[in-house]
């Protein structure tokens, strides 16, 4: 697919849930279709999948070791060995699987490739390092600053969090400097998908969808709380009966709250079949979690099967005459 | 499945955060806040001129905004006259308009914003509004 066709795909889908969301929100009879059903649809989706992909990798046989290497193996005593570069241990995995999980280790060796004078130099680039870290982290302090609307009451740790997020007390609703953060950090990544060459040529549809989805979410989630107000207590009164699994429906939430559920729930339905399950495929990636051990112990094939093999030798012997006549020459007479 | 009790501890932990809420919930209600609308102030006032500035759902979803604007307005501008939609006008003046009938901040500021889960820093400057004395049975007197 060319970049118009992925951007056009990826972009009309997302436009597409808004508009459904947008006629569908303003009709009351269609509201618990948009407010019960689909969201907790979704949820069930998210939940299944996600365990289904991520059994499905741990039936997948890993019998060799196969770590990317990023430093010394532990061999001689006087060479130094780079404990978590190359793991030779499982605490040395713990702490390499920490740093990646929590500070993105293998993004931050991200290098760019440019032509100096006539030749191929290789700098440092940790502006996607630094975009992915923004994004991520960001926008898992406002999914768990959510949780305001699923308990009660608020867990101080909520409201704590409430607190330092708005804490430049910037207008009323106090602006969050998450959101600011996400959608500054989504569209870094999305303008170097489609700024740099590189990363467009390898850009699909997939690739732009969950940016376009993600963008959507935290776009309309600003305009709910700045521009187009919908009334909290509502919805909170509507999210904590989908917690107490005694879902109501109360009048009166404007439809700007069912395009962000509507695309709250793409994302969740649509995260176990794409390229989203990174989130539990870090966990599971050998390159990652296995340490290297590959020349210390022997590692064994489990369901290794004795090869049938047939060597020159029995070769020879099997078709010795017919060789001779042919004037071919063999070992042994 | 390779690791088997590795991953389901795992995927027992991403269970558990993802149903978090649903756990903490499980077998309680969670009734929606009634915010009171019966001080004395408005007691006084005769039932059609029962009204806040704006109408319901504006002042539901929109007071925030509305009392930022006035701050901005009163204290930065100077300027305290607010007219509303219907062209009433109104002393801009969290003490003297908003508190004069909503006197009640526990039953009614409180009640949604603690549901909520909102900070708002009004009281940072505002004096709270002195609760009314509730007539509350005497304790015993040992």
């Amino acid at each position: 697919m060319g970049v118009k066709v992925s951007l056009g795909v990826s972009l009309g889908a997302v436009l597409a849930i808004v508009a459904v969301a947008l006629v569908g929100g303003g009709v009351a009879s269609l509201q618990p279709v948009f407010g019960i059903i689909v969201p907790y649809a979704a949820f069930v989706i998210f939940l299944v999948g996600f365990v289904y992909r991520v059994v499905d990798w741990g039936r997948s046989p890993v019998p060799y070791r196969i770590p990317t290497t990023c430093g010394q193996q532990k061999s001689l005593p006087w060479i130094k060995h780079d404990k978590i570069e190359n793991p030779s241990s499982t605490l040395g995995v713990i702490g390499r699987m920490i740093l990646e999980v929590f500070a993105f280790r293998s993004l931050f060796r991200h290098t760019k490739a440019e032509m100096a004078s006539g030749n191929i130099v290789y700098g440092a680039s940790k502006w996607i390092w630094l975009g992915a870290l923004v994004f991520h982290y960001s926008f898992l302090v406002i999914a768990v600053r959510h949780l305001r609307l699923f308990l009660e009451p608020v867990p101080f740790l909520i409201n704590g969090l409430d607190l330092v997020d708005g804490m430049f007390q910037i207008g009323a609703p106090t602006l969050y400097l998450t959101d600011l953060l996400l959608i500054g950090a989504l569209s870094y990544l999305l303008a170097r998908r489609l700024i740099v060459p590189k990363m467009r040529y390898i850009s699909l549809a997939n690739d732009y969808f969950p940016l376009f989805l993600i963008l959507g979410i935290g776009i309309s989630g600003v305009l709910m709380r700045f521009f187009i107000r919908v009334d909290i207590v509502s919805v909170k009164e509507l999210t904590m009966g989908l917690a107490t699994l005694h879902p109501v429906m109360p009048e009166g939430i404007g439809a700007i709250f069912f395009v962000h559920v509507a695309l709250v729930s793409t994302l969740f339905a649509y995260f176990p079949f794409s390229k989203l399950m990174h989130a539990g495929g870090v966990f599971l990636s050998p390159g990652r979690n296995l340490s290297n051990t590959s020349r210390a112990k022997m590692h064994v094939n489990p369901w290794e099967y004795p090869v049938k093999i047939h060597p020159y030798e029995e070769y020879e012997n099997e078709f010795r005459e017919k060789m001779k006549n042919a004037g071919i020459p063999v070992e042994r007479e | 499945m390779y690791d088997a009790w590795k991953i389901l501890v795992g995927l027992a932990i991403f269970l558990g955060l993802f149903t978090f809420a649903f756990w903490m919930n499980a077998g309680k209600a969670a009734p929606v806040p009634e915010v009171k609308i019966d001080t004395p102030e408005i007691k006084k006032m005769p039932e059609p001129e029962r009204k806040c500035v704006e109408d319901k759902h504006f002042m539901r979803t929109t007071h925030m905004q509305l009392i930022n604007h006035w701050r901005d307005q009163a204290l930065r501008d100077g300027d305290r006259e607010y007219v509303n939609k219907k062209g009433e006008k109104y002393v801009i003046s969290l003490q003297n308009t908003c508190i004069k009938c909503h006197s009640n901040k526990k039953e009614f500021c409180d009640k949604c914003h603690d549901y909520a889960g909102v900070s708002p820093y009004c009281w940072d400057c505002h004096i709270v509004p002195p609760e009314e004395p509730k007539e509350e049975p005497k304790g015993n007197e040992l």
